[in-house]
């Protein structure tokens, strides 16, 4: 047991016991997921919805208990513990703000219940103010602020007791894409200088690429892979990571057998593949396919071709726009092409 | 909000028989209202005629000086404040529990903490009686609280559950989550929020308390409320003018916190549609 790792999961499991007039029976919410989760680190839970995600949050911040399994919080077991006896926050999906205090009130609760001093409760408040950018706003009410500054709020609600851990259940899911992008990149700075390990419940899969130092993908309640960014996007290693997060060609039996001379399934990301012509000569190390374009869609920054192969099968790739116009690309529709892509660049899927 | 002024920018104008019959239904239920205050103050001591042959104050303090009055309104006071805390706590913990909690007969508790409401009083009253007098608890001020308290803890639960329905269930998570226990939560956030509400409940509770006859009726000693104290009047011709004095009394005591509850629950309401 390391002092580096924040939280840890050993073998928790929670199970909801379902009751309803046509069937009764288990779901398995979280199955026997491990995983360790170290200090400092901004960490994402990304899965779709009922993947699990949540319910494991709520089990760190004490809303919920294991059915079976520990939850360590630096190394003690808090799988028990009610929410007010954990040193863990959280940033609600519908900010929870108290709706009959003030703004500034609001931030301060911790610290009221805490009964820390009037003085140093003042100027906490204040820091955590300007630190999520809303200095000047503690004498309103939360029905006065717009979404994105309840947001803040919350935020600095949950921060201003320094939890050893934040929790972030889909904090930006009700914003709109600009400042939801702009609160994506302050989360990031806030955590840098805070230095709190931020756990992050995210169904957006280019959010948890942006933010994240490591990643857990969730499927039906159980971990299918954990990774950084990089690891994740580069190598998924399951077929359901594979087209989760990005974009993923998968190519099994007959059609994978010709390209690669073995059956096993593997993805290839559209944009690691080369579209060319036919009698273009492959550097070393690459994988070939030829078809026909079938269908080519311009999207401004870049192109998305359908490549039918020969013999079955179909490929999308995508190309930047770099030399190329919409009148060129157009016209690409019907060609026969030879794609490449290098051997690196393919994930075999274990499943 | 905007919305609900729609009939200010040229909206449709009711028809004049709707307009006819609007009136003429608040005449019927208010005239006699009307009568028993004018009557309040009329020189004659046991007929009605029409118009009143003189108008005097002198029933007012007459009234108000009746030992018998005095002791039914005291009576009536202690009651509607009893059933009304015992309202209040019940209440409170009933619309908690069923909007907390999941629970094997969950749906049959609610509906049988409503039933009051909706069974006629003559039903709740015989079955009080008929279960007190087996139970062999003499027929006293303390029967009457728990006849009360049977319809007064619907108000409170029924105003209590839809506030909590209407606030965000997080806020309680986000309340323990910051440190504070169950007792600090209830305190600081679920108190708050539904405050209004209980104030709104415990006034309607306190009025439905205060002018109940028949349970009352069925649950009472030898005790008499208020308004049994008034019934009882009505058959003696003489000082008829005295117990309309205190009917007017009773409207005020029950009208006046009744409106007052209407504008708060209107109020919070107001401000709670604006925050979501």
């Amino acid at each position: 047991m390391s002092a580096s790792v924040a939280i840890e999961f050993k073998n928790v499991s929670r199970i909801f016991s379902v009751k309803q007039e046509d069937q009764s029976g288990d779901v398995k919410a979280v199955e026997n997921v491990s995983l360790q989760i170290r200090d400092g680190e901004f960490f994402s839970l990304l899965g779709p919805s009922g993947s699990g995600k949540t319910t494991s949050l709520r089990m760190i911040a004490g809303f919920d208990r294991p059915t079976s399994g520990q939850i360590l919080l630096y190394g003690q077991d808090v799988s028990s513990l009610p929410p007010y006896e954990r040193d863990v926050n959280t940033v609600f999906q519908d900010y929870a703000l108290f709706p009959h205090m003030t703004v500034g009130e609001n931030v301060a609760y911790g610290l009221m219940i805490k009964k820390v001093s009037k003085i140093e409760c003042e100027k906490r408040v204040d820091d955590m103010m300007d630190l999520v950018q809303l200095t000047g706003f503690a004498g309103r009410k939360p029905s006065q602020l717009s979404g994105g500054q309840r947001q803040r709020v919350a935020l600095a609600r949950a921060l201003i007791n320094h939890p050893k851990v934040l929790l972030l259940d889909e904090p930006l899911g009700a914003l709109d894409l600009k400042l939801r992008q702009q609160m994506q990149i302050e989360l990031k700075f806030i955590q840098q200088r805070v230095g709190i390990t931020f756990i992050f419940v995210t169904h957006d899969q280019e959010e948890a690429l942006t933010m994240s130092d490591r990643i857990a993908v969730f499927n039906h309640g159980r971990i299918e892979q954990i990774g950084t960014p990089a690891e994740i996007y580069e190598h998924p290693i399951t077929q359901f990571v594979a087209g989760f997060v990005g974009v993923s060609n998968l190519v099994s039996g007959e059609v994978a057998k010709r390209i690669t001379g073995s059956d096993v399934k593997f993805s290839v990301r559209p944009e690691k593949i080369h579209l060319g012509m036919l009698g273009d000569k492959p550097e070393a190390d690459t994988f070939i396919a030829e078809g026909k374009v079938r269908d080519v869609i311009y999207l401004g920054l870049y192109t998305r071709y359908l490549v039918e192969l020969d013999g079955g099968g179909d490929l999308v790739v995508v190309e930047q726009n770099l030399k190329t116009t919409s009148m060129d690309v157009m016209q690409a529709r019907g060609q026969l092409v030879r794609l490449f892509w290098k051997k690196e660049h393919i994930s075999y899927m274990g499943d | 909000m905007p919305s609900k002024n729609s009939s200010q920018s040229g909206g449709e104008r009711a028809a004049w028989p709707l307009k006819f019959g609007a009136v003429g239904a608040i005449l019927f239920l208010h005239v006699p209202l009307w009568l028993i205050f004018l009557y309040a103050f009329t020189t004659e001591e046991s007929a009605y005629t029409f118009p009143p042959p003189g108008l005097t104050l002198k029933w007012i303090p007459q009234a108000l000086a009746n030992p018998a009055m005095q002791s039914a309104l005291y009576l009536s006071i202690r009651v509607a404040f009893l059933a009304t805390i015992t309202a209040l706590v019940l209440g409170t913990l009933a619309a908690a529990a069923v909007y907390r909690y999941d629970f094997f007969g969950k749906e049959s508790v609610s509906f049988m903490l409503i039933l009051p409401l909706a069974l006629p009083g003559i039903v709740t009253g015989i079955a009080m009686r008929s279960a007190i007098s087996l139970i062999h608890i003499p027929f006293s001020f303390w029967t009457i609280v728990i006849g009360h308290a049977t319809f007064c803890v619907v108000v409170v639960y029924n105003n209590v559950l839809a506030r909590f329905r209407r606030s965000s269930n997080s806020m309680i998570e986000a309340s323990m989550d910051l440190g504070a226990n169950s007792f600090q939560t209830f305190w600081h956030i679920v108190l708050p929020n539904i405050g209004t509400a209980l104030l709104a409940g415990a006034i309607l509770a306190f009025s439905l308390s205060f002018d109940e006859v028949i349970v009352t009726t069925f649950t009472a000693g030898n005790q008499q409320t208020l308004p049994i104290w008034i019934f009882s009047q009505m058959l003696k011709p003489r000082n008829r003018p005295i117990t309309n004095v205190t009917a007017m009394l009773v409207v005020l005591i029950t009208a006046l916190p009744i409106l007052f509850a209407q504008r708060i629950v209107a109020g919070s309401s107001d401000s709670e549609g604006g925050s979501k």
